[in-house]
């Protein structure tokens, strides 16, 4: 039996690659949503690893 | 016949509305409204899209505990008429694939919460999905018919998950918002074990084995509780009041609701198990609703406060 486009299977499948799909366009806009809100109020950004971090430095406030 | 087929009859496979299901919408409409109280009675001024986003983690925390509690919970639901048409107990989600979603959304709500908002709300909102799973599932609901009471704190978690978010600290106000929710939980779930039962009469938990108080120590003490922890529930939700998340507007609405809860409380105590299989618990079903109604008219009116404050009208 050849397996048609509009299986049952096909369909639920879809639905959950669309689900994962939105779920994570949502994620990566809430990401630049907060990265923008963080960069306008000039909250301290640095990396974790194996880098120079300010805050740690006795000059830091 | 194909492959496809036969794989489909032993393992039904399940649509994005079944991975929807395990996060129990309904409870984490209610966890999305409470923290967002939390954090918009909290005095900080967040940037709006940090506040959003701790909503979005919050929220999904809470359904991450939703689709543990299902993996581990499957077996009562099956047994219980109130959740046996969930996914896992339906066969469209296997136990393990929800307990990996549940695991997954934990750790991305608690790590992006963590980064989104501060550390000690990341912590306590991994606390709180410790605490439901662990502490009231695994723990409580199936060994005391305390279950509810206890277990009630898991739930009463997301206001304070909200403010500490905001402010990064604790407060009187939050403590109290939390009171709110831990003390109105045992009148409201045992409301519920009142009228779950099957069409022969049988208790819906105590056919799962779950020790809850209806079936420990009956129907007549439970009516009892019902009513003494309402009774206790009345000063914390006028206390509320009087602090800086209260004012006039407040207090109007918790008195007349809280009145009219002791009053369905009063009426539930009084009555007798003939009296309320003759008019299918009908009291016992509207205080139950009036539970819900409680809840979202408490936090209703935090809110409004809040939102009024700025034009001087909100507050005391």
């Amino acid at each position: 039996m050849a397996l048609g486009r509009d299986h049952e299977l096909h369909r639920r499948r879809g639905g959950r690659n669309a689900g994962v799909a939105l779920a994570l366009g949502a994620l990566i806009l809430v990401v630049f949503g907060l990265t923008v809100a963080k960069v306008e109020r000039g909250e301290p950004i640095e990396a974790y690893d194996h880098t120079f971090r300010p805050s740690l430095t006795e000059y830091a406030e | 016949m194909s492959d496809i087929r036969a794989e489909e009859q032993a393992t039904p496979e399940a649509g994005l509305s079944d991975f929807v299901a395990l996060l129990k919408p309904r409870v984490m409409s209610l966890v999305v409204f409470t923290a967002l109280v939390g954090v918009v009675v909290a005095p900080s001024g967040v940037h709006p899209m940090v506040a959003f986003a701790a909503l979005v983690f919050i929220a999904l925390g809470a359904g991450a505990s939703g689709a543990l509690n299902m993996w581990w919970d499957s077996d009562i639901d099956t047994v219980m008429k109130r959740t046996q048409r969930r996914p896992v107990p339906q066969g469209r989600v296997a136990p393990g694939e929800a307990l990996g979603f549940g695991l997954a959304l934990s750790g991305l709500s608690v790590v992006m919460l963590g980064l989104a908002a501060n550390w000690a709300a990341a912590a306590l909102l991994a606390f709180t999905i410790f605490f439901y799973i662990v502490i009231y599932s695994m723990w409580l609901k199936r060994t005391t018919p305390q279950n509810i009471v206890i277990g009630g704190a898991a739930g009463a978690f997301p206001p304070v998950v909200g403010w500490v978010a905001v402010t990064g600290g604790l407060a009187l106000e939050p403590v109290l918002m939390f009171a709110l929710i831990f003390m109105w939980t045992p009148p409201h779930f045992w409301a519920l074990a009142l009228f779950m039962r099957d069409a022969q009469g049988r208790d819906d938990y105590g056919k799962a084995g779950v020790p809850m108080l209806t079936v420990t120590h009956g129907r007549r003490v439970t009516r009892a509780h019902i009513l003494a922890y309402t009774l206790a529930l009345v000063p914390v939700a006028l206390g509320a009041g009087l602090t800086g998340i209260g004012g006039p507007l407040y207090m109007a609405v918790a008195v007349v609701v809280n009145a009219l809860f002791v009053l369905g409380a009063v009426r539930i105590w009084r009555r007798d198990e003939e009296t309320a299989i003759a008019d299918r618990f009908a009291a016992e079903k509207r205080f139950f609703r009036l539970s819900l109604l409680y809840l979202f008219v408490h936090f209703g009116a935090f809110l409004a406060e809040a939102m009024l404050a700025p034009f001087g009208l909100g507050g005391w």
